[in-house]
C-alpha cells in the first residue's frame, strides 16, 4: 500500500507574471520539504496538464526543469478528474515496484496566462466538436442542463445549492491561501447574476493561478504518513448529450468499489474531499456516493452535516468555489488540505474530530469521469 | 452506409443513425454500431419532433461573436425517434414542452432551434 508522505499548495488567486511552471516548482518544492526529501530522492513524476502550457511532454518538461531524472514519467488527461487520477496511479506505479517515491504535481496560470474567454472557450472544448461545441455553450452551459434535470427530478432548489457555496466561503475564510475569502450569505448567492439558468455566479468557482503537489511513497513515513486504502474510477461517457440519464453518473459505481477495496463502508468515513466546480457538481456527487440522500445534500449542510465541525467535515479549504480552481492543481488541493486535517497540522482550520478515513472523490468533463480514494491515518 | 447532410454541414436537417443489426440508435455520426460493432449502419432524417429533456440559457457567452446572440436557450431534445440531440431554444421552453426544431441561419452557420408546438 502506498503512502502520501508529504503535500504543499500555493495561495490561489491572481500571481501576475507567474507560469505553469514556476507554480508546480513552488508546489512541488512545498511538498519535497513537506516529505522530508530531496531532489535525489524523487525517482517518479506524475504530471497534469496545463491550458496555458500546452506541451507534448509536461512532466518530463518539468522534470528537466526542477532537477530530476525519474525513471518514471507520465503526463495524464481526464479533465477535472486528473488531479486524483494522479494520485491513484502514483499508488499503483508504488505497488508495482516501478518507482518508490513518486512527486505528483500540477499548476497553472490559468486566471493571468490569457483571457477568460480563451479559458472559457478552451473549457468548452469539452463538448462534442461537431454537434455541441458549435452551438456556442460553455462548461456553465453544461453544468446548468444537468442541475436543470437533477432539480426537476430531485426536487433540489437554489436554495439548497446555495448553501453549498456559503460553507464552501465560510471554509475559505480560514485560509490564508483562498482566492475568495469574504463571507457571503444565502440570499447573496440567490442575488448573484445569472451565468446559465439555474446556475448562478456564486454557484461557479473562480479561475485561479495556483499549484498543488504531495509525494506518494512505497515505505512508511517516520511521520504524518496516511496510507492509500482504495481507489477506483469510472467513465460513463464524455458529452452532456451522450450520457444516458442526467440523474445518475458513475461517482456511485466509483466510489462504491473504492470503498471496497478498503474494506470499509460509508459509515466509517469521517472526512470528505469532493470535486466542487459548481454548486450542482458538490450536490450530485455527496448524493451519488451516498453521504447525503437523494434531494438532501443542501437541507444537510443547512443542518451543519458537512461544518468543519459536524459529522463529516468537507473541503474546509473552501474548495473550488472558495479556495479557486486553477485546473489540474485545483483538485489536488483538496487532498492537500485533506492531508493536513487528518495529520492535525491545518493550524486555525483543524478540525475537532479525528477521522481516521476520508474519502476523496474528483469529477471530470460534464460528470464524465470519475476517481475516487479512499485513505486512512495509521495511529 | 447511407450519408446525409445534416445542420452540422450547413443542410436544414438533423439526423441520426441506427444499427440494422442489434436495432441501437445514436446521433454522433459514425460508421459502426456502438453497441454491436455492426457496420451496418443507416443514416435517418428526424422528423424534428420531440420533448425537452434539459434547459439552460446562456447568459454569460464563451467570444464576442456569441456575446451578440446572448443571451440564447440551449436544450436537450429527446426526439420522437428515441434519440437525444443539443440545440438551441426559444424564450418560454422548459423540461417536458413539446417542441419542433427548425434551423437558423446565422454568421456561425446553421443551428437548429426548438420551439414550443403549442
Amino acid at each position: 500500500m502506498a503512502w502520501i508522505t508529504g503535500v504543499g499548495m500555493t495561495a490561489f488567486g491572481k500571481h501576475t507574471g507567474s507560469t505553469t511552471i514556476s507554480l508546480m516548482s513552488e508546489a512541488a518544492t512545498a511538498a519535497l520539504a513537506d516529505a522530508g526529501l530531496e531532489r535525489r530522492d524523487i525517482d517518479g513524476l506524475v504530471c497534469g496538464y496545463s491550458t496555458t502550457m500546452p506541451h507534448l511532454m509536461l512532466s518530463t518538461l518539468f522534470a528537466e526543469h526542477f532537477g530530476l531524472q525519474p525513471r518514471y514519467a507520465h503526463g495524464m488527461q481526464v479533465g477535472g478528474a486528473t488531479g486524483l487520477a494522479m494520485a491513484m496511479l502514483a499508488s499503483l506505479v508504488t505497488d508495482g515496484g516501478a518507482a518508490r517515491n513518486i512527486l505528483v504535481v500540477a499548476g497553472e496560470n490559468r486566471l493571468t496566462g490569457q483571457s477568460r474567454d480563451m479559458t472559457m472557450q478552451t473549457l468548452a472544448q469539452a463538448g462534442q466538436h461537431q454537434y455541441e461545441v458549435p452551438l456556442g455553450p460553455t462548461i456553465p452551459a453544461y453544468y446548468g442542463l444537468v442541475a436543470s434535470r437533477y432539480m426537476h427530478e430531485t426536487g433540489l432548489d437554489a436554495t439548497d445549492f446555495a448553501h453549498l457555496a456559503v460553507l464552501m466561503r465560510r471554509n475559505a475564510a480560514g485560509h490564508p491561501g483562498a482566492q475568495l475569502r469574504d463571507p457571503i450569505t444565502v440570499e447573496d448567492v440567490l442575488a448573484s447574476k445569472p451565468i446559465a439558468p439555474p446556475l448562478k455566479l456564486m454557484d461557479c468557482c473562480p479561475i485561479s493561478d495556483g499549484a498543488a503537489a504531495f509525494v506518494v511513497s512505497a515505505d512508511r513515513p517516520a511521520s504524518n504518513g496516511l496510507r492509500i486504502r482504495g481507489c477506483s474510477q469510472a467513465h460513463t461517457h464524455q458529452h452532456v448529450t451522450g450520457a444516458k440519464d442526467l440523474t445518475a453518473f458513475g461517482a456511485k459505481a466509483s466510489s462504491a468499489r473504492a470503498l471496497e477495496a478498503a474494506g470499509v463502508g460509508i459509515a466509517d468515513i469521517g472526512y470528505a474531499g469532493i470535486y466542487d466546480s459548481f454548486t450542482i457538481t458538490l450536490a450530485i456527487l455527496l448524493e451519488e456516493i451516498g453521504l447525503s440522500q437523494r434531494g438532501a445534500s443542501g437541507r444537510d449542510v443547512a443542518a451543519g452535516r458537512y461544518g468543519a465541525n459536524g459529522d463529516l467535515p468537507l473541503n474546509t479549504h473552501g474548495g473550488l468555489l472558495s479556495y479557486g480552481h486553477c485546473g489540474v492543481g485545483g483538485a489536488l488541493a483538496h487532498l492537500v488540505e485533506m492531508h493536513r486535517q487528518l495529520t492535525r497540522r491545518a493550524g486555525d482550520r483543524q478540525i475537532r474530530s479525528e477521522p481516521a478515513l476520508a474519502l476523496m472523490h474528483g469529477d471530470g468533463g460534464i460528470m464524465s469521469s470519475h476517481v475516487s480514494i479512499v485513505v486512512e491515518r495509521m495511529s | 452506409m447511407d450519408v446525409q447532410a445534416d445542420w452540422t454541414d450547413g443542410a436544414e436537417a438533423l439526423t441520426y443513425q441506427c444499427c440494422d443489426v442489434c436495432g441501437e440508435k445514436w446521433y454522433f455520426r459514425r460508421d459502426f454500431c456502438p453497441n454491436c460493432g455492426s457496420t451496418r449502419v443507416v443514416t435517418r432524417a428526424s422528423a424534428c419532433i420531440g420533448t425537452v429533456y434539459a434547459a439552460t440559457v446562456v447568459v454569460r457567452a464563451p467570444s464576442p461573436e456569441w456575446r451578440e446572440r446572448a443571451p440564447y436557450g440551449l436544450c436537450l431534445v429527446d426526439l420522437d425517434e428515441g434519440v437525444r440531440v443539443m440545440t438551441h431554444s426559444e424564450p418560454g421552453i422548459d423540461i417536458g414542452t413539446r417542441v419542433r426544431i427548425g434551423f437558423l441561419r446565422t454568421d456561425q452557420g446553421v443551428l437548429p432551434i426548438a420551439a414550443s408546438t403549442s
